[in-house]
Order: C-alpha cells, then sequence, then structure tokens
C-alpha cells in the first residue's frame, strides 16, 4: 500500500477518527465535465486553524461548497462531527468570499450581522432587540460598531470583511468555513481577523479558511490541507508544510515558492 | 376639480390597493434584479386566460384566476429550465418564454373570438373606470367585486412578506448564506413568483397589465433612490405606489380637459404619474438624486478652485512670479472673505491661516511629484498634472506616508522646494 | 412622393371590421409582400438581436418596442393638428423612433448615473412609456370620431396589411442594418466579448454600445407595422437565443439567427395567408419558439440532447478506463494473474456498481477483458495493451499536475485519450524523461486512489 503524498495518513476503513469536525470520504466535485476535486479523503480535526492552499483553480472553495452541500458532489461522503450535513446545520458557520454578494444591497452592517442569527431566530419569527444588541456586540469584537448603521456600499473592502466576520461570531458555531477572508484586507483588518480567529481556536471552535498567503501560513495556522484537484498533504503545519510537499501542490511556480521556502526557513531557525 | 363622485372614490381605492400590492413585491423583485420578471409574467399570463376560457366558456374569476397563476409561475419555472438545460442566458430566456406564451394566448384568443367574448386589449388597459360598476353585498354594503378581490391580493402579500420578510431578505442578498442556514432560497424564489403572478392575475381585470408591470418596478426603484435601508425603501414604495394612484386618477379625468378632451385611460395615467414620482425622486433624492450628484460636484470643484488659487498665491510668494499667473479676482475675494488672503499695498498677501493651508498643498503637490517621478517612473513634466489633482484628495496619513517612503525628500523633481512648515518661503 | 390613395385604400380595407384578411387572400401579389417584407424583417431583427442577446441585454428591446407607442400616438395627434394625414405610416414611425431612442437615453441615463440594476431601468422605461402611449390612444379616440382605431393595430400587429411601399422600407432598412453589422463586425465582437478590453484598446465603447442600441430601434421600429411592438421583442430575443445552439462562432451565429428569423417569418406569414384565422404575428412568433425548442435539443454546439450524448459518452470512456486501470494496478502488485472478480472489483469502488456491468460488458466487447471460467475478469493481452496506454496517460497527468500545476491545472483534461493532444508532443517527451529517470520511484505517482490488498475492502 503507498500513499506517497501524504505524511498525514487518513486511518483506513470507512469509520473516521472520533475527534474529526469534519471527515470527508472519497469526495468528487465536477463542474460540468471537468472534475475540480478527485477522490478528496480528509479529515479535519476538531479545535484547531486550519489553512486551505492551493493554486487559483485548484478547487479551493469548491471543497469548502461542496462540504457545506452548496455544490453537489458527484460522489463521496461528508460527515459533520460524525453525524451527515442537514443534522448539523446550526453548528456550522459559513462566511462566503466578499465578492459573492451585492453589496449595493439595502441593508447596513448591523442588518448583515443580524443575518447570521436567522437561523436561530427561526422561520416566520422577527428580529428583536436582544438579536440587535448581540449583533451590535459581534460588531464590537471586530471594532466597527461605529459603523453598524452604515449602508454596507459605504465601508471599504477590509470593513465589508470584517463585517461578514462579525456575522459568522455571531453565529456562535462549532465549525466555521471562511473563504479568503484575508484576501485584499488592509494590514488593521488581517491583524484583526488573525486575533479572533485565535480567539475561536482557543475557545475550542475548528475553523476552516481558504488561504493564499504562502508566507504567513506557519505563523497563523497550526494545521494545513495543500489542495490541487486532489489532496496533496493533510496534517500539522509543522510535519507537511515544507518544500517538497508545496512543490507537489504549485508545481514550478519559483517566486510563490521562494517565499514560502524563505518563510519556512526562518521559522525553523527560530 | 370637476366632478369627484363615489365612483371615482372607488377607483381610486380600487388603484391604491392595487398598487400598494404590486409595489410591496417589487421591493424584492428589485433588489433580487428580477424586475422584468414582473413584466414576463403579466405578459405570460394571457395564454393562461384564454385557456381558461375555452374550458369554462365563462368569464368567472375563479377558473381565470387559476389559468393565469398557472401560466405565471409556468414562466418563472421554464425561464428557469431552459436557462440551467440550455445554458440559455437567464434575461434571454425569459425573453424566449414569455413572448412565446404571450404569442400563444394571442393566437389562441383570435381562434376563440367566436367563442367567448375575449380581448386582448383588456388584459393590456384593463376596465378600471368600470370596476365600481360590479359589485358584490358586503355586510350591507354594495362594494366593487375588483375592490374586494384586490383588497384580498394586498393582504396576502402583506402577510407573507410580513411574515416571511427576513427569510426573504437574506435569500436576495446571499443565497449561499441562505442555504447554509437551510431557508431554501430556491423555494423563497418560487414563493416570489407565485406571489406575483397571483398579484398579477387579481389585478387584471381591472388596471391591466401595463400598470401592474409599473407598479411593479416603478416604485420600488423611486424608493430605491430615496433610502439606502429595505425597511424605509419598502415604505417609501407604498406611499409612491399609493401617489402616483391618486395623482394618475386626477390626470386622467383633468388633463385631457386642457386640451379640450373628456377623460383617458386611468391605468395609462397611473403609470405614467409612477414615472413622473420616479422622475421627481430621481432629481432630488438625498444623497443619490442628479441635484445632490451635481451639487457635490460643483462643491468640489470649488473647494479645488480655491485651494489652486491659495497656491498659486503661495508660488507667488516664493518669489517666482513668471512661474503662473495670479488667481482671479473671483477666487481672491473669496479667500479674503474666508480669512485666507489680504489685499495689501504690494498686492495680495497670505494671512497665517492661509499660509498654513497653503504650505499643505503645496507640499503634498512637490511630494506627489517626487513620488510620481522616483517610484512610478513618471516623467517630470507629465507628473505636474497627476500631482495636481492628487493633491486635492490626499490625507494627512497617506501625506506622511509618502513623505516616509521618499525618505524625507528636499526638492520636487523641478528642484523647488518642499516646504516642511508655514514660515513664508524664503 | 407617396401614394396617399393607395393608402388610404389600404386602411379603409384595414378598417374594415377587422377583415383585412380577405384582402390578403385575395391577392397572390400581397402575400409575396407580406412574405418578402416579414422575412427581411425576421432576418434584420434576428442579426441585430443576436449581439444584444450575447450582451446580455436580450430585453432592451422588450423596452425598446414598448417606447415607440407614445410616439405614435403624439405623432398622430401632431400630424393632424398641423393638417397631415394623421395616418401616413412613415410620419408614425419617425414619431415611434423618436420616443424609442428618448427611451434609449433614459436607461443609458439611469445605467451610467444611478445604481439601479438595469432590468429596473428597462422596466421604468417599458411601462412609464407604455402607459403614457396607453393614455395618449385613450385621447385620440376622442378625435374626429373612431379614426384612431388603426394605431392599436401597432400594439399587436397588422402584418397583412403590409403593402409594397412597406416592403420597400423594410428592405431598405434591413440592408442599412446589415451593412452596419458587417462594417463594424470587428468591433461588435469585441464589444459583446470584453467591454473593457475594448475600452483599453480605445474603441469609443459608448459609440459602439449607442449604435447598436440605436440598431435594436430601428430594428423595433420597422416590424412595428409586421408583428408589432408586443412581438417585435420576440424576433429580437427567440432567433438568437435559438441560433446560439447551432454554433460556437459568432459570425455563424448571427447568419443563423438571420435565416432563422427568416424562415420563422415567411413560413408564419404563408401559414396564416392560408389559414384565416390565425393572426400572423402570433404564428410567427410560434414558429420560431418552435425552431427554438428543435434547436435547444438538437443544436450540435450546444444542445441538449449533444450535451448529454457526450456526457454520456464520457462517463463510459471513464468508466472503462478506471477498470482498465485497477485490472493493470492489481497486475502490477503482483496479484495472481491478475484476476479479478466483479464483486471484487465493485467492492473497490473504482466504478459505481450500477454502471460496472455495462464498463466491464464494453471491454470484454472492445476485447479487452476475458471471463474466466471461474467467472473472474481478466485483461487480454490487447487489453494489456490499451491498459498499459491508459496508465501511463495517467501517471503522465500526475506528473503533469506536479511539474506545472501552478501554470494551468485547469487545463488538464484526465480523460483525453491522447495526452498529446492537450499538452503537445514536446511536453509529453520531456514528462516521459523525467518518468524514466525517476525509475521505480515515479511508478508510486499512479494514483489517488489507495489500492487496498487483495482480498480487502477500502
Amino acid at each position: 500500500m503507498t500513499w506517497p503524498w501524504s505524511i498525514h495518513t487518513p486511518p483506513a476503513g470507512p469509520e473516521h477518527a472520533a475527534s474529526a469536525a469534519v471527515s470527508i470520504h472519497d469526495m468528487t466535485v465536477a463542474y460540468h465535465r471537468k472534475p475540480v476535486l478527485w477522490d478528496v479523503d480528509l479529515d479535519i480535526p476538531e479545535g484547531r486553524l486550519v489553512a486551505v492552499i492551493g493554486p487559483n483553480g485548484a478547487g479551493k472553495s469548491t471543497l469548502i461548497k461542496a462540504v457545506l452541500g452548496l455544490v453537489k458532489a458527484v460522489s463521496g461522503d461528508v460527515r459533520i462531527f460524525g453525524e451527515p450535513l442537514e443534522r448539523r446545520r446550526a453548528w456550522i458557520g459559513y462566511v462566503p468570499q466578499r465578492e459573492s454578494v451585492d453589496w449595493d444591497f439595502p441593508v447596513s452592517a448591523l442588518d448583515v450581522v443580524a443575518m447570521g442569527l436567522y437561523r436561530e431566530i427561526g422561520w416566520f419569527r422577527r428580529v428583536r432587540a436582544p438579536h440587535r444588541a448581540r449583533s451590535l456586540d459581534a460588531l464590537t469584537r471586530v471594532g466597527m460598531e461605529s459603523f453598524a448603521d452604515r449602508q454596507i456600499s459605504q465601508l471599504s473592502g477590509g470593513q465589508q470583511q470584517r463585517v461578514f466576520l462579525a456575522r459568522a461570531l455571531v453565529q456562535d458555531a462549532r465549525l466555521y468555513f471562511m473563504d479568503e477572508p484575508l484576501a485584499g484586507v488592509d494590514a488593521a483588518t488581517e491583524q484583526v481577523i488573525i486575533r479572533l480567529l485565535r480567539e475561536l481556536r482557543d475557545a475550542g471552535r475548528t475553523v476552516v479558511v481558504v488561504h493564499h498567503d504562502l508566507q504567513t501560513v506557519q505563523e497563523y495556522f497550526d494545521h494545513v490541507i495543500m489542495l490541487n484537484t486532489r489532496v496533496v498533504a493533510a496534517g500539522p503545519t509543522a510535519e507537511v508544510f515544507h518544500r517538497d510537499n508545496l512543490h507537489k501542490t504549485y508545481g514550478g511556480r519559483l517566486t510563490l515558492l521562494e517565499q514560502a521556502a524563505q518563510a519556512v526557513a526562518d521559522t525553523a531557525g527560530r | 376639480m370637476s366632478a369627484w363622485t363615489l365612483i371615482d372614490a372607488w377607483i381610486v381605492a380600487t388603484a391604491i390597493l392595487t398598487a400598494l400590492s404590486c409595489a410591496l413585491l417589487g421591493n424584492f423583485l428589485l433588489v433580487r434584479r428580477l424586475s422584468m420578471m414582473g413584466d414576463a409574467i403579466t405578459h405570460a399570463v394571457l395564454p393562461g386566460l384564454a385557456i381558461a376560457f375555452l374550458v369554462t366558456g365563462s368569464r368567472d374569476t375563479a377558473p381565470m384566476l387559476i389559468g393565469a397563476a398557472v401560466a405565471g409561475v409556468l414562466t418563472a419555472v421554464l425561464t428557469q429550465f431552459i436557462s440551467h438545460a440550455g445554458r440559455v442566458e437567464e434575461s434571454a430566456s425569459m425573453g424566449v418564454v414569455f413572448t412565446t406564451l404571450f404569442a400563444l394566448g394571442l393566437v389562441l384568443m383570435v381562434r376563440a373570438a367566436d367563442k367567448v367574448d375575449l380581448d386582448a386589449s383588456c388584459v393590456l388597459y384593463g376596465a378600471l373606470e368600470l370596476t365600481p360598476l360590479d359589485t358584490v353585498r358586503l355586510g350591507g354594503f354594495d362594494v366593487p367585486r375588483a375592490f374586494v378581490i384586490n383588497a384580498a391580493a394586498l393582504a396576502l402579500n402583506a402577510c407573507v412578506i410580513g411574515l416571511l420578510y427576513k427569510e426573504f431578505l437574506v435569500g436576495a442578498f446571499d443565497p449561499m448564506l441562505s442555504a447554509a442556514q437551510g431557508f431554501r432560497p430556491q423555494l423563497m424564489h418560487q414563493a416570489l413568483m407565485v406571489l406575483t403572478a397571483v398579484t398579477a392575475v387579481a389585478s387584471f381585470e381591472t388596471v391591466g397589465s401595463i400598470l401592474v408591470v409599473a407598479m411593479l418596478i416603478v416604485p420600488a426603484a423611486a424608493a430605491r433612490l430615496m433610502t439606502q435601508r429595505m425597511p424605509s425603501m419598502i415604505a417609501w414604495s407604498l406611499l409612491i405606489a399609493a401617489a402616483s394612484s391618486v395623482l394618475g386618477h386626477l390626470g386622467a379625468i383633468e388633463a385631457p380637459g386642457w386640451f379640450g378632451f373628456r377623460e383617458t385611460s386611468t391605468a395609462g395615467m397611473m403609470a405614467v404619474a409612477a414615472g413622473g414620482w420616479f422622475g421627481v425622486a430621481l432629481l432630488f433624492a438625498p444623497e443619490q438624486g442628479l441635484l445632490a450628484q451635481a451639487l457635490r460636484r460643483v462643491g468640489l470643484r470649488f473647494r479645488i478652485g480655491l485651494e489652486d488659487a491659495l497656491a498659486s498665491l503661495y508660488r507667488h510668494e516664493e518669489a517666482r512670479p513668471a512661474f503662473r499667473a495670479g488667481p482671479s479676482d473671483f477666487w481672491l475675494r473669496r479667500l479674503w472673505r474666508r480669512g485666507l488672503a489680504e489685499p495689501g499695498s504690494k498686492g495680495w498677501t497670505l494671512t497665517a491661516r492661509g499660509r498654513a493651508r497653503a504650505v499643505e498643498l503645496v507640499r503634498t503637490h512637490r511630494l506627489w511629484e517626487r513620488y510620481l517621478v522616483d517610484a512610478a517612473n513618471v516623467r517630470p513634466d507629465q507628473a505636474h498634472h497627476a500631482s495636481e489633482r492628487l493633491e486635492h484628495i490626499t490625507s494627512s496619513d497617506l501625506l506622511d506616508g509618502l513623505d516616509t517612503a521618499l525618505d524625507r525628500p528636499a526638492r520636487d523633481p523641478h528642484g523647488r522646494v518642499i516646504p516642511r512648515d508655514s514660515r513664508p518661503a524664503p | 412622393m407617396a401614394d396617399w390613395g393607395l393608402v388610404a385604400r389600404s386602411l379603409m380595407h384595414s378598417d374594415a371590421a377587422g377583415h383585412w384578411w380577405r384582402t390578403l387572400s385575395m391577392q397572390d401579389y400581397n402575400t409575396r409582400v407580406v412574405a418578402a417584407g416579414v422575412a427581411l424583417l425576421g432576418a434584420a431583427c434576428g442579426a441585430v438581436g443576436a449581439f444584444m442577446v450575447l450582451r446580455r441585454k436580450a430585453l432592451f428591446g422588450d423596452a425598446i418596442s414598448h417606447a415607440t407607442l407614445p410616439g405614435i400616438g403624439l405623432a398622430f395627434i401632431l400630424a393632424t393638428a398641423m393638417g397631415l394625414p394623421g395616418k401616413h405610416l412613415p410620419i408614425l414611425l419617425a414619431g415611434a423612433a423618436c420616443t424609442a431612442l428618448v427611451g434609449m437615453g433614459v436607461i443609458l441615463l439611469l445605467r451610467h448615473r444611478t445604481r439601479l440594476p438595469e432590468d429596473a431601468a428597462l422596466g421604468i422605461v417599458l411601462s412609464v412609456f407604455f402607459g403614457a402611449g396607453v393614455a395618449l390612444l385613450g385621447v385620440i379616440q376622442q378625435m374626429q370620431g373612431a379614426s384612431a382605431a388603426g394605431l392599436e393595430s401597432f400594439i399587436y400587429g397588422k402584418t397583412a396589411s403590409m403593402l409594397a411601399e412597406d416592403g420597400r422600407r423594410i428592405a431598405i432598412c434591413a440592408a442599412m442594418l446589415a451593412a452596419v453589422c458587417a462594417m463594424l463586425f470587428k468591433e461588435f465582437r469585441a464589444l459583446c466579448f470584453d467591454p473593457a478590453f475594448a475600452r483599453a484598446q480605445g474603441w469609443p465603447v459608448r459609440a459602439l454600445d449607442a449604435a447598436m442600441m440605436g440598431m435594436v430601434v430601428a430594428a423595433t421600429v420597422i416590424g412595428l407595422q409586421a408583428v408589432g411592438l408586443m412581438l417585435v421583442v420576440a424576433l429580437l430575443i427567440v432567433p438568437p437565443a435559438a441560433a446560439r445552439f447551432w454554433t460556437d462562432d459568432l459570425r455563424a451565429m448571427v447568419l443563423t439567427s438571420a435565416a432563422l428569423g427568416a424562415g420563422s417569418g415567411v413560413v408564419g406569414a404563408l401559414w396564416s395567408a392560408m389559414e384565416p384565422n390565425w393572426p400572423a404575428g402570433g404564428v410567427i412568433v410560434l414558429v420560431a419558439a418552435a425552431a427554438f425548442i428543435v434547436s435547444m435539443l438538437f443544436g450540435r454546439a450546444r444542445g441538449v440532447l449533444h450535451r448529454f450524448a457526450a456526457h454520456l459518452r464520457l462517463e463510459r470512456r471513464v468508466d472503462r478506463q478506471h477498470v482498465l486501470r485497477a485490472m493493470y494496478e492489481a497486475g502490477e502488485q503482483g496479484r495472481e494473474a491478475a484476476a479479478r472478480s466483479a464483486a471484487d472489483l465493485a467492492r473497490s469502488g473504482v466504478v459505481p456498481p450500477r454502471r460496472l456491468a455495462r464498463a466491464l460488458a464494453g471491454l470484454k466487447r472492445e476485447g479487452a477483458l476475458a471471463r474466466l471460467p471461474d467467472d473472474r475478469w481478466i485483461l487480454t493481452p490487447a487489453g494489456r495493451a490499451l491498459a498499459a496506454r491508459v496508465v501511463r496517460n495517467h501517471r503522465l497527468w500526475e506528473l503533469y499536475l506536479i511539474r506545472y500545476a501552478a501554470i494551468a491545472p485547469t487545463h488538464v483534461d484526465r480523460d483525453a485519450d491522447m495526452i498529446e493532444h492537450v499538452l503537445g508532443h514536446d511536453m509529453v517527451a520531456e514528462l516521459e524523461r523525467i518518468m524514466d529517470s525517476a525509475g521505480a520511484q515515479a511508478l508510486h505517482l499512479e494514483s489517488p486512489h489507495r489500492i487496498a490488498p487483495a482480498g480487502e475492502g477500502r
């Protein structure tokens, strides 16, 4: 039996580790006729800050959407804390890519955050004062309380991202999926987001983040999934985030690799 | 006002109910970019009506409602099906579906013309003027049937939107989140389509499809210009819809009189009135109106003119009078009024406050020139024009950043000193 | 200039209690005029509409056609007030074109100066202008008796009332539109495909955009009389949407669309000429819709059946390749004679169980697999060669992914039979060199499937 790409070997057989927040078994996803993800076998352990990295078009967003049932997988089985998705929806928070919504929409920042509570509020019931108070609380945690009444198109990109993050926070989920929350945000926002992600992790939550910046992977994340249409490697950052796997993930794109190699060397020397 | 009678009151009341129920839905159609779906559905119900006629041979309300609602929903479903299965862009697929259904309805109506009295133009214009003649007994009063039907439609829409407001909202804003939360955005979409079809049908007989389309789209669009928030947008759209109904009927009975005619189609004039209110909103809306936009532009241009005059005075003080012509009297007087410059014996001079502001501007300008030439490889003669614009929109943080990034340069690319404080130039 | 008497007579005929069809069935010449006129109209609309559909502005024509109604009403009122014959068609059409252009201006204003979605802008123009038109018609009806009844024919069209003069007008307009299409084809293609690029190239994008919209206005206006403002939009949308199923090339699409539009026009016009109780406008659109359905099903480029068949073919080929690989790799691992039972293959999950039987049968038909007496399957020599090629391609792809993944993971078509066709011979030669030099090591790159030891399921 050979499994040369993965140091982290998933346990054999269909039953997965009990501590896994997400277990994906043999999942294949296709858009139109081309498979985007092939035969993904993956366990994401609970209580970690997990980065999903890989080149453009590697299927990072697709992986998250497939786990959430937002795109249909051709085959495969997904378990969230050992149960099928439908039974665990309430445990999951999702932060989509910022470009995926219409920012001209006539709602305020607070309204957007309150949307995170809709599931908890349930069908037919209205958003009430306590919900708004909690939403404002979440906005305060991301440093956006003074923008609560702003219409969302009047916010900068970084601020919009923080609003999305606040919306995830207010859900108080056990498992978060975030699609490129650090893409195109200013340095201040990046620090706020990273601090919050760590707080979530320290509170025992599992946070899965699609990430694009190889230089910061080691600093920010303790678990990494390296993806390029199939899982190249998955495991603790210290074990799998090395040159060899990066090469297999990113191919010969040297500029990126050199940066990453530098980062690896820096950390090793520390 | 010529003769405002009970009949007019009933007409306006019925029209207001129709307008309100359409405008309420229109808000959600607008934010989902589905406005034209309203147009498509109102056209496409024609074959539903025709088939209902052909099957029952009567013009009873119930079969008509059912036939039209089925056709309306079919439009939405077929549009999605064709766009999905055939990978046709959504608006094209909508266009294919509704024109085909409309043509089918036309042909059916002509074919059936000898069997039932059915007129396609009645579907278009409705017969709002005739509604008070067809009444039902309700609690001892004679109430127009159309009034009752539209009141029921409005009640239905208000209930559904009231109960499912947040579900519609999240489904429209972020379908991904809505799906992840288990709110079935697809189902909500279909529900909106069904409501639109039912509303269109309820209003048809009385007001015709033009008014339905107008009230689905125009009040919501005008309201969107007035506000940035959904609840107040809904309120505005209802207000505009009601105002259009009143104004439209007045226009229909009054305006033709100015030219020596009697009256004209109320439904048509209501659409025009809605357009009029939209025009008002477009011009005068507080932030997004054309006037507000123009005022903002003029304000900015004024500030730029003032700042240019200030900087130009400063450059004169630098004893390079040939560098640039002095500012015109117009701007000098405005600088004076603001206490930034004053006339002296040897011409105009900057006040202390004016100089501080001028130094800041000139410093910004020259730093930008330095930056553009050094860091962005812009030719020095081109750098001037770019800096001219940048100097007016640079925050002090950005300025400090520039200064640091350039290692606090002393001179700009043309060799002029970059001033650091507000002492008079050497 | 024009033959007033002829116009008046035709209008009298047409007004005569809706018996217009009689005029039509009486004279063969008329039918020819109508058919030719409608064919040219269909061709012009089809060609112009193709660009609009590709630009995702299909419904623009809908708004514009509705915006012609107040123009017709105003032209009638003004002409009558000035003592001109109010119903003279060119005057009415000129009025229609004027308000249509105003409507276009409003749409552009709303698009550039507000944040309203474009379809709301279309809907506003559509409903408000049409409402104004209806109000004007209401007034006109009170002018000098019921002479305005003819104006309503612009809403639903009055194909059969078309005269040689009208046919000539349509022909001239259609020829001009065709000429503009041909002259600006390259620019329109750039505008359809990538407006930002066109702007960066220094093309006057806004002017081109306005030109394209102006062509829609022209096509709509000449279509008013024939099919009416409600249905002319169908000619602008349905034929182009149908043509899209047949081709991926813009030029071919414009031509196909024009041909479909012309064909629908002729068939519809003849049909309604022969069968008096079928209104021409509606029939023309229904014929176009039939063409759309046929195209959607059978279109060679994007038709549903074509795509479905391609999907099935792909699925079957992939299934067979998976089976071949599974058999071949089992052989490599040195299992005895590399024969495997169907149940064993099903357990290993290479192919979904319900598709496995078909894949095995297909491979047997091709002579790649043989069935042993004990019901197990084994590769034939020919099958072994085939499988070797499949496995080689697969490994080359893997290698390619590893070496060059960041450049183009989306180019990877792992199911392509001939890897050379996708990557080119040089690239394949290099990959083979790498694979050979890596030797036994490289053989372990073969598969992300874990190959379970014999007898054990996954």
